[in-house]
């Protein structure tokens, strides 16, 4: 009995103590091997894509990245700096894409005159990006991969 | 008052009695200059950075907006100041500006905007002066230091260098048009009347408006 409570401490004792050493280690991952009393270098900040070049969207249903800088835009109540020319009626003048009919829906599929209101803040959908390489690894699968991918398989069950 | 106007006339016909001729146009010479120099100077002091926020209507409200924008702080470390876009550069047209603002002057006397609520009660209208003011002018202020001959398009983006040709270089539209909100926050541009004029109702629009309503 007495063995096998000790036994109980010393592993309970090593599962600490190796949970510790990897919670360590993703700290030290995460603060890039800084020491926890020193301020990390800040990385320098990356440019903002600005080529006006529209990007492939990953599914269908995708919010259309922004494909320019949109530093200093204002998107309040009082007024849309994206609307200056992604509205219906200034594409006119300024060619760019219009903001699409789903835009004028509201939550009943009723289309509106103008943006209904839950559509207006552009930014909670549609981001710019940086030029920079992703944080984290991104292990995405394009559907037309995986549509070509059950193919092959069938093909090889037959 | 006609009397007084004649002896003052007399007066300064009058050959000057005591002093000689070299005191009083050296003299005048010296004072004019003190004088010139003095209204210059007051005037140049009216024209600072400094001045503009030493009002709080000024510095609570559309300093902090300018603050955050490329005119403020930018990569070469060139500022606008609030005379670089506000103020005429050239002497006549800023006499002109000076003595409009005499009404500023009023209205910092009476508290026209000496609230957040007040100046938010009229950020409209005094944005709209702006707009008008520069679109009369062609945009001299920016042009002060932005010339389209200056303009390198090819060291711009695409879609700028497109906007430029279309619609700078042709004489169509003039800077503000596309650039208002460039230094300060905008007001609400849905009053802003800014809507393309097909948007008021023509007449056709406006009588079936109005059959529709009784019927």
């Amino acid at each position: 009995m007495k063995l096998l409570s000790k036994t109980i401490v010393a592993s309970a004792l090593v599962v600490a103590m190796i949970g510790g050493a990897v919670a360590q280690e993703s700290v030290a991952t995460l603060r890039s091997g800084v020491a926890l009393d020193e301020n990390a270098k800040p990385p320098q900040i990356p440019a903002m894509t600005n080529n006006d070049l529209r990007q492939v969207r990953n599914y269908p249903e995708q919010p259309p990245l922004i494909p320019h800088k949109i530093e200093g835009y204002q998107i309040d109540i009082n007024a849309n700096k994206c609307l200056q020319c992604h509205s219906r009626s200034a594409i006119g003048e300024s060619q760019a894409p219009m903001i699409s009919i789903t835009h004028f829906m509201n939550r009943d599929n009723q289309f509106l005159a103008s943006v209904t209101p839950r559509r207006y803040f552009c930014t909670q959908c549609h981001v710019p990006q940086l030029e920079t390489d992703p944080l984290v690894e991104n292990t995405f699968v394009d559907v037309d991969q995986v549509l070509e991918y059950v193919a092959g398989q069938q093909k090889e069950e037959k | 008052m006609l009397s007084f106007i004649k002896r003052v006339w007399a007066t300064i016909r009058r050959p000057s009695v005591h002093y000689s001729l070299g005191f009083l146009t050296i003299g005048g010479f010296v004072m004019g200059v003190i004088f010139w120099g003095g209204f210059n100077t007051a005037l140049e002091v009216t024209n600072t950075e400094k001045f503009c926020v030493s009002c709080h209507e000024m510095r609570d409200n559309v300093f902090q907006e300018l603050k955050p924008t490329i005119h403020y702080t930018n990569r070469s470390g060139v500022r606008a100041t609030c005379p670089d876009c506000h103020v005429p550069h050239d002497w006549t047209n800023k006499i002109a500006r000076k003595m409009q603002a005499s009404k500023e002057v009023w209205g910092k006397i009476f508290g026209t905007i000496n609230t957040r609520e007040k100046f938010l009660e009229h950020r409209l209208k005094l944005a709209q002066n702006e707009w008008a003011r520069l679109e009369a002018n062609n945009s001299l202020e920016c042009r002060n230091c932005h010339s389209p001959d200056s303009m390198d398009i090819t060291r711009q983006s695409k879609r700028a260098a497109e906007a430029h040709e279309r619609f700078l270089f042709t004489g169509e539209k003039t800077c503000i048009n596309c650039h208002k909100g460039i230094a300060h926050e905008l007001p609400d541009m849905g009053q802003a009347g800014l809507t393309l004029p097909h948007s008021k109702p023509s007449g056709e629009i406006e009588s079936y408006l109005k059959t529709a309503q009784k019927n």
